[in-house]
């Protein structure tokens, strides 16, 4: 019997949460899990708010996290981290990108960026992680592979072996960015 | 082999196995990808029609012609269609059609939410629901059986979390049938008022045919559980069902028009209470009362918006129905007075959108602004604030003329902006009826040259179609010449001064205008021009290019920062900057 493990990827459009889903979801399959994803599109695109909701278990019906359901809440922006907090589980764990995305009425002055996300969020989460995720994949070779890394520290806390993530990552990413994105899942593993 | 697909791929993969060969639809949110998915495959033609009336109207053709079609649209695209769709289930079909209504409960990216199954009820076809993609897959080619067994067109309704969510599909070879014969039948497909009587009470005949095959059919099955709690659900409802009471008795229609009266009375018969549990309208409930069966539903459970099983469990909860374990306590979450205050992430205008410059300009002269549905819309937001109205696809053109009609003073006043693929799909004869009628509006065009929000569709006046062949493009001045306009404009809203100067005269012409706002959508701009850069020297912080709402655009401090990963070098904000703090790409300081 598969344990149910439910994730939530939360980021701002054009972070990469895609391609991360796609390795997920291949990995999941892999493993012998009954998968449902569900990801919001249209309006969402243009630089809003994006949350892709992974579930997997012996057999899924409802392809939504429930509230307070995630296992993992994998964000790759803080404010986003903070908006999706209470898909978390208790005993849940959140990985935070550490970066910061000005949404526009904070571009335009007529909000404020919150000060203070991940000291409120690490003070009520026990296990939060917090990656440097954009150093990381820039000392990887290439900045665009944040994505990825992130992918690697949301894999060691998944019930999936080390070698089926490798075979999704062969089997999804082209070619001819393997190499980069196969260093920056291994940096983002080795956390 | 099993694969990982949407709802939508997999409506595609179900039509291409059960050998549909014409395909057509109008782009729109959550229905887009079908299309696009099923373009992909051998052996099939798949095309962009102008608007879901022509799409449907072909696909009646094509239908005729002795074809298995597939139509798609989004919900409000039924109400564009709804005119052929009422008739065509009069005539009925010859090769199978399958209309696909892809519903939006929550308006993720939707102007209202509609129960489009009562579409169904209303024209008098059959409609099917699908929970997941699999069955998605598999009722394409039940739908088509019925649809040639009944001679009917049919209904396959989708919901946003059923095409858009991802869950596991057996797929399987593809069969293609003989096309059908035409036949000349002018008392089945010329409906006058004679052929139409006739062909009225065949209607009812075929409903009374489906009305017996739906209380037999596999399309509705009975999970049982236990026999207290008995819940009759429908579409992606089913899966929430099966999660929030995993032990209660569920009766799943996958048919729901017409229902399966005797299948539903004997279903409650067997259990002590029975719960209808459905998104949106009480669609399946009010038929259920009608039989005289006693059932909860909106009572208890929510009208507007998606359901989960959150607010299932919940509502069950409350009724004192036994709920899964793990949604037994769900209830709202504590708010956390030390909790940061949360700014919204609103969907923005990329940077170095065209719009931009046009709403800039828009705003500065104070114009009243009835707008339309695409990208653009986003323009009535603030700190753009430039867009009055919004209310569906080519609305903008005929409002603003009534509004001149209803005031004088507003004829100089209110322009209408509306897309190029919206202009084509319905601003046309908008237009044709400023025109006519002697109006004096100004219809500005915001040609970027493609069907944008939903993911840069082609359209008439792209020259290309879905299966990316070139094709003749439309050409918008003189369409616009042709309905009698004598002034026609086009200009590029980022030459700003210009622009603006075009509108000043426009506005205050006493006949009608059409400006094409020209240039392509930011994102199909393959060639970035270099990042402009803010000299901190002149800036004096006055934030003038903060009401420009771009992306990459900030200014916490008192000198503004723009982002050269994000900025597309678009020079709009150096245009709007009076002291020249802004230089565009490659400018050097003088």
């Amino acid at each position: 019997m598969l344990k149910p493990f439910d994730v939530m990827l939360v980021g701002v459009g054009g972070q990469g949460t895609i391609l991360a889903t796609k390795i997920l979801a291949r990995a999941a399959r892999k493993k012998g899990y009954d998968i449902k994803v569900s990801e919001i599109k249209g309006m969402a695109q243009r630089g809003g708010s994006v949350v892709t909701q992974l579930r997997l278990a012996q057999e899924v019906h409802s392809p939504l996290v429930a509230e307070g359901g995630a296992d993992v809440v994998l964000a790759f922006e803080k404010l986003e981290a903070l908006r999706w907090l209470s898909y978390l589980k208790p005993e849940g764990t959140i990985i935070i990108n550490n970066q910061a995305i000005n949404p526009v009425p904070v571009l335009t002055g007529a909000a404020a960026y919150p000060e203070g996300v991940l000291e409120y969020i690490g003070g009520r989460v026990h296990n939060t992680k917090v990656v440097k995720a954009l150093d990381i994949a820039l000392n990887c070779g290439n900045p665009r592979t944040a994505n990825v890394v992130l992918l690697g520290v949301l894999a060691k806390h998944m019930p999936i072996e080390r070698e089926i993530w490798e075979q999704a990552l062969e089997e999804v990413v082209p070619d001819r960015f393997l190499e980069v994105n196969k260093s920056a899942f291994a940096a983002g593993y080795g956390i | 082999m099993k694969e990982l697909m949407s709802g939508n791929m997999a409506i595609a993969r179900g039509a291409y196995e059960a050998g549909v060969t014409v395909g057509v639809g109008y782009p729109g949110t959550p229905s887009t990808e079908v299309l696009e998915n099923f373009a992909r495959y051998p052996g099939v033609y798949a095309q962009w029609s102008p608007n879901e009336k022509v799409a449907l109207e072909v696909g009646i053709g094509a239908s005729l012609g002795g074809a298995r079609v597939l139509v798609t649209m989004k919900h409000v695209g039924v109400n564009v269609a709804a005119d052929p769709l009422f008739t065509l289930s009069y005539t009925g079909v010859n090769g199978g059609l399958v209309l696909l209504s892809a519903d939006d409960p929550g308006m993720h990216s939707s102007q209202n939410e509609q129960d489009n199954r009562y579409y169904a009820l209303m024209s008098k076809i059959p409609c099917l629901e699908p929970s997941d993609s699999q069955e998605a897959k598999d009722m394409v080619a039940r739908a088509l059986e019925i649809s040639e067994q009944f001679d009917t067109p049919v209904m396959l309704r989708t919901t946003t979390r059923v095409s858009h969510s991802q869950s596991m599909v057996q797929t399987a070879q593809r069969s293609v049938p003989e096309i059908k014969e035409y036949q000349k039948n002018p008392s089945k497909f010329v409906m006058t008022p004679a052929n139409a009587r006739g062909r009225r009470v065949q209607v009812e005949e075929r409903m009374e045919k489906l009305r017996r095959y739906s209380e037999t059919c596999s399309l509705n099955t009975i999970h049982w559980g236990e026999k207290e709690v008995g819940i009759i659900t429908s579409g992606i409802s089913y899966q929430y069902v099966r999660e929030a009471a995993p032990r209660a008795s569920v009766l799943k229609l996958g048919l729901t028009n017409p229902l399966p009266e005797n299948l539903i009375k004997n279903f409650a018969a067997q259990v002590s209470r029975l719960v209808v549990v459905e998104e949106l309208e009480p669609f399946l409930e009010t038929q259920i009362k009608a039989l005289g069966i006693k059932v909860m539903g909106k009572d208890i459970l929510p009208g507007i918006g998606e359901l989960n099983p959150q607010i299932i469990a919940r509502a069950l909860k409350k009724a004192g129905i036994p709920v899964s374990e793990r949604y037994r306590d769900a209830g709202p979450l504590p708010v956390d007075d030390a909790a940061p205050e949360t700014p919204p992430r609103p969907p923005v205008l990329c940077a170095g959108c065209p719009h931009r410059a046009t709403f800039h300009v828009l705003r500065k002269l104070k114009l009243t602004v009835t707008g339309d549905i695409g990208c653009y819309t986003l323009g009535s937001m603030p700190p753009l604030s430039a867009m009055d109205t919004c209310v569906c696809m080519g609305a903008g053109v005929g409002m603003a003329h009534g509004m001149a009609l209803a005031n004088p003073s507003m004829q100089n006043k209110a322009v209408a902006v509306i897309g190029d693929s919206t202009f084509l799909h319905s601003g046309v004869t908008g237009l044709m009826d400023v025109v006519y009628n002697g109006g004096s509006a100004t219809v500005i065009i915001m040609d970027n040259r493609t069907t944008a929000m939903t993911g840069h569709q082609e359209h008439p006046a792209t020259g290309r179609t879905l299966m990316g062949q070139p094709a003749p493009e439309v050409d918008l001045e003189a369409l616009a010449r042709s309905l009698g306009v004598k002034r026609v404009q086009v200009v590029d809203p980022l030459d700003i001064a210009r622009f603006e100067q075009v509108v000043k005269e426009e506005t205050a012409a006493h006949e009608p205008s059409v400006i094409i706002a020209r240039h392509p959508c930011a994102l199909l701009n393959k060639e970035r021009q270099q990042p402009v850069t803010v000299d901190a020297e002149l800036c004096i912080g006055c934030k003038l290019c903060l009401k420009l709402g771009c992306p990459a655009i900030s200014g916490s401090g008192g000198v503004v920062e723009i982002s050269a990963i994000q900025c597309s070098g678009c020079g709009l904000c150096a245009s709007v900057c009076k002291q020249g703090a802004i230089k565009k790409g490659g400018q050097k300081d003088a």
